[in-house]
């Protein structure tokens, strides 16, 4: 090895604890960048994959009722190549020993053979066969919850006749990777369940023999897809058609599409903050180590070593760093990659999420990783190189020094000499400083946004389960039905008190634009539903009009208050009418819109219809109602509001415990990094002087005061300014996670804000006294030595 | 005694011989807020295989005017030749070739790169040279041939010195620039170092030029050259050259 080389790496050497700390924010801005995006193409990677080879439709239709003979008037459409016809219904399902409400959606597949499209993967078992009425595929993370297998009974409730069906395989389609249960938010895999039986047993059920009540198409490759939805929209009117689904509005695959989008936006913020911060330390470092080794470089220069090797010599050794940085972080970022994957499980059923690490990702994140290295520190290595050989060898000119802003303003004479050496310090470079607190402050930054997702979910939950919905339990009916129904409940032993809701499937357009929603409608005056908006107030029902959450209103419809909606409901006659928008409401959860019972029964021009009822129980007597309720033909769902919040949480929590694990991770990396690496080259700069200082009888303490003091006021200083750059940031996420499913509120409690200080002030803590140990081992007789 | 503005020559040397010519130089060069002119109008010849000593108080501009010479530093006005180079004309790559090939360096603080050993500094310069003693070589030549493996945090002041020479001389050059190479060392380590230079003078031939304010040391040298306030005052020719050991300071 040649001896410059040997020189690198035991200047590398000399150099570890401030290399181990670049490496380290290197190291996490490689891994942050990687686990994203390793996540969101494993996830496209596998959906992809799923879709092509389960013949995933392009298209959907729910209808009332045809004739099978109009599946070859609908082949005929220009357009269209594939299409598949089937019976969808709702269902209940009776898991013995399991009281609570347990509902499913069962699909028929042929008698024998696979669906022509939305083909299912079978996790275990087989397919069903013909003759075999019983038969039934449930799906997988049903399966789970219940420890229900192949060869095992399963309970369900058919237009109120109780039948014993037989699984015979476990396992899923692509309509349903992201299971929701009806009038749900999130997966439930206990409480709802999905069912694929045979087309002729399921008919017969549901009264469908020779018909279908659900269609699924594709398209061919040149098709115009709203072009065909319209034709489809005609042919299937008059058959209680509602409208055509386009796949991206299919609530499966938008719900994993806004997932994935989510993933891109945060993959972008986070590296650059953390490949900022570490360019900025390695400028740092090396500019010190440019300064320190003044004059080897002279003496290099001296015996013809050319400024290209020179240049060569420091860019190799930031390479070093920066390798270090990448491999790190590759092998990180590979492993949270797998971690987050795993999570994405508990939300999408895939039937196989393959983790792949694109070599391009790591290509890409190389790159820039370099880039943010040699940026940082070109100006370090220019320096190096056009440092004149003469110059350097002539003493240093004493640094220029001013009295700082504080004692400019009269309290000098209240400042000990040590405070006033702080003071000008800081003022001495104050770009420095200000990028030292600013790296610092980005610490505070990043420890926050691990923490706010957990209150503004919190808060999430609070409005919607405790505030706007008091119930104990939702029952919904599976058609719009009379008052009498909510009698019936009420009638029920141990139901307290109930109130009517009615919801219709309706597009809403304004100009040209549409959205296809529910409109919900509950009595104005209502105790047990309220709506509340985000101050926290409860919005009255207007006895006419339409009340429609902001977001749906801004950033869907672009309408505001007093404009006139176009409702078109896809329910009974179809009414279409203008409604005029009376408020607007803003709620974190969904896309709703709202209207008086009153108001929506006039415009669907039918009585007093409802859908469903919010009731109170006496906890004692729920078993019995659920009992009662599964024997209901009518019902088609119950959501006890206790077990949402509760499977919220076991959703979420797996989530939020990464995150703030992953967040607090690297902000304590990045905290640690720039203070020690602040200290130590404080210390490199001024072991002369405060050596000096020790020579003229100062104690450790006082030194220790010199060098820590002016660290401690930028941790101090920082700390405002990182709360506020975290609220920034946070602000900048919840953006980001923006979608019409939720909006997530930025909350964030004194608490989080506590957590971040707290965090930060103790990594500096630490990362001061590894360095104030240095000062033990200042060699004083050195000092004595003085240069010209 | 001679002003600054005749050429200071040795009639017993040829043309032939000249390593260094040079004419009426000046430097004004920055110091912070400050500007300091620090050699006016030197006139100067420096030949072959002489040991010169360049005698002159702080600030008289010996310095700059080693600098100058060693292609370190470019004069603000007048030339520099080296033997029929003109160093003033030369760009900044073509002054790291000439200082590659030509030029040996010896600073007062031996300026050794304190991360390598003394072999190992000795290898960064022979590893650029074309036609380098070994490492080894070098080192036995100032007698440090049991002392290469150490760094220099483990050898003494006069130790690292020798070690800084033997680095300079490794390449074999023409001329040994020497910047007050005993300034930092006691008389005896200095003694040392000084018989380290002598003997290279006199085994290689290399034209040796010394910087130093210590006037003992003139004594040992072929020529003196006095410098004041950035001009050569005078010149003496030594019919007497003392040995090293001869010399009290």
């Amino acid at each position: 090895m040649r001896a410059l080389d040997h020189k690198l790496w035991r200047d590398l050497w000399h150099l570890r604890g401030q290399s181990i700390a670049i490496t380290a924010v290197m190291a996490s801005g490689v891994a942050c960048f990687l686990m994203f995006m390793s996540t969101l193409d494993s996830l496209l990677l596998s959906r992809d994959r799923y879709y092509t080879e389960y013949r995933f439709a392009e298209i959907f239709v729910p209808i009332k009722r045809a004739p099978e003979s109009v599946a070859r008037r609908l082949a005929a459409i220009e357009g269209i190549d594939k299409v598949d016809t089937r019976v969808v219904a709702p269902l209940t399902i009776d898991i013995e020993g399991f009281h609570e409400p347990v509902v499913g959606t069962v699909t028929s597949i042929p008698d024998s053979g696979e669906p022509l499209l939305n083909r299912l993967y079978l996790r275990a078992g087989r397919l069903i066969e013909p003759g075999r009425n019983d038969e039934i595929i449930i799906s997988e993370g049903f399966a789970e919850a219940h420890k229900l297998k192949p060869g095992d009974s399963l309970h369900v409730i058919i237009k109120g006749k109780r039948e014993r069906l037989r699984i015979v395989g476990t396992g899923g389609s692509p309509e349903y990777v992201h299971q929701v249960p009806p009038g749900g938010s999130f997966p439930d895999y206990e409480r709802y369940g999905i069912l694929w039986m045979g087309r002729t047993p399921l008919s017969r059920a549901y009264d469908m023999d020779g018909a279908f009540n659900h269609v699924v198409l594709t398209l061919t490759r040149d098709a115009d897809e709203q072009a065909v939805m319209d034709r489809v929209d005609e042919l299937l009117k008059r058959y209680g058609g509602v409208g055509a689904i386009a796949r991206k509005d299919q609530s499966s695959h938008r719900f994993l599409a806004q997932e994935l989008t989510q993933l891109e936006n945060l993959s972008g913020i986070f590296p650059i903050i953390f490949l900022g911060v570490a360019a900025f330390l390695l400028n740092v470092v090396v500019t010190r180590l440019v300064g320190t080794q003044r004059e080897q470089i002279a003496a290099l220069k001296a015996f013809g070593y050319s400024n290209f090797s020179i240049a060569l010599h420091y860019l190799q050794m930031i390479m070093v760093i920066v390798l270090a940085g990448i491999i790190v972080g590759v092998a990180v970022g590979a492993w949270l990659g797998h971690i987050l994957s795993e999570i994405y499980v508990l939300y999408f059923r895939l039937p196989f999420l393959n983790f792949t690490l694109e070599p391009l990702r790591i290509i890409q994140v190389s790159l820039i990783t370099v880039v943010a290295g040699l940026l940082g520190t070109l100006a370090a290595v220019r320096s190096a190189v056009r440092l004149k050989p003469a110059e350097a060898m002539r003493p240093e000119a004493p640094a220029v020094y001013r009295t700082s802003l504080i004692e400019e303003l009269g309290l000098k004479r209240l400042l000990s000499a040590p405070t006033r050496m702080i003071l000008r310090n800081l003022g001495h470079k104050p770009v420095k400083s200000l990028l030292s607190m600013l790296g610092i402050a980005l610490a505070v930054a990043i420890l926050m946004t691990g923490a706010f997702n957990e209150d503004s979910i919190d808060y999430m939950m609070y409005v919607h389960y405790v505030l706007s919905r008091r119930d104990d339990l939702a029952v919904q009916f599976n058609d719009a039905t009379s008052r009498r129904a909510l009698t019936e409940l009420q009638s029920l032993r141990g139901v307290e008190y109930g109130e009517p809701f009615r919801f219709v499937p309706a597009r809403l357009r304004f100009e040209q634009r549409s959205y296809l929603t529910f409109i919900w409608a509950y009595e104005p005056g209502s105790t047990i539903k309220r709506l509340i908006d985000s101050e926290l107030r409860v919005v009255e029902l207007p006895p006419e009009g339409i009340v429609l959450n902001d977001y749906l209103a801004k950033n869907i419809l672009g309408l505001k208050t007093g404009d006139l909606l176009t409702v078109e409901a896809l329910e009974g006659h179809m009414p279409k009418k203008q409604v005029p928008v009376v408020a607007l409401v803003r709620e974190d959860l969904g896309v709703g819109a709202y209207m008086a019972l009153g108001a929506l029964n006039r415009l669907m021009q039918e009585g007093n219809a409802i859908s469903g009822a919010f009731l109170y129980i006496d906890e004692q007597y729920a078993n019995e109602i659920y009992q009662e309720l599964k024997d209901r033909p009518q019902v088609t769902g119950s959501v006890i509001r206790s077990h949402e919040i509760r499977n919220f949480h076991k959703t979420m929590d797996e989530t939020l415990l990464f995150w703030t694990a992953v967040a607090t991770i690297f902000a304590v990396v990045i905290a640690v990094g720039v203070v020690y690496n602040s200290a130590r080259i404080t210390l490199t700069e001024r072991s002369r002087e405060l050596a000096s200082l020790r020579v003229l009888g100062y104690t450790r303490g006082e030194i220790s005061y010199i060098l820590l003091g002016e660290l401690t006021l930028l941790t101090l200083a920082a700390l405002p300014v990182g709360l506020g750059l975290g609220r920034a940031l946070c602000a900048y996420i919840a953006l980001s996670l923006e979608n019409d499913m939720y909006r997530v509120p930025l909350i964030i409690e004194p608490s989080t804000y506590a957590f971040a200080a707290l965090v930060v002030l103790l990594a500096a803590a630490v990362s001061s006294l590894l360095v104030r140990r240095r000062l033990d081992e200042l060699d004083l007789i050195e000092v004595l030595k003085t240069k010209e | 005694m001679t002003s600054t503005g005749t050429t200071i020559s040795d009639p017993t040397k040829s043309q032939s011989a000249m390593v260094f010519h040079t004419e009426n130089i000046t430097k004004i060069y920055q110091m912070g807020e400050v500007q300091v002119q620090a050699l006016r109008g030197i006139n100067l010849e420096l030949y072959r295989g002489e040991f010169v000593v360049l005698l002159g108080p702080s600030g008289s501009g010996k310095s700059t005017l080693l600098n100058i010479l060693g292609g370190l530093d470019v004069p603000t006005s007048g030339t520099v030749h080296y033997g029929d180079k003109d160093l003033s004309t030369f760009n900044e790559s073509v002054l790291t070739h000439y200082r590659r090939e030509h030029v040996g360096f010896v600073f007062q603080f031996y300026n050794l790169i304190p991360s390598l050993t003394a072999c190992e500094n000795v290898a960064l310069v022979t590893e650029i040279s074309r036609d380098p003693l070994a490492p080894e070589e070098a080192l036995k030549l100032v007698d440090l041939g049991d002392r290469m493996d150490h760094f220099p945090a483990q050898l003494s002041g006069g130790e690292q010195q020798r070690v800084a020479i033997a680095r300079a001389i490794a390449k074999r050059p023409r001329v040994l620039l020497c910047d007050e190479p005993t300034g930092a060392l006691d008389i005896r380590t200095g003694i040392m170092v000084l018989e380290a230079l002598a003997k290279v003078n006199r085994e290689l031939g290399t034209t040796i030029v010394v910087i130093t304010h210590n006037v003992a040391i003139a004594e040992m040298a072929d020529r003196v050259i006095h410098l004041s306030d950035g001009g050569i005052t005078s010149v003496e020719v030594n019919t007497y050259k003392k040995s090293p050991s001869e010399l009290i300071w």
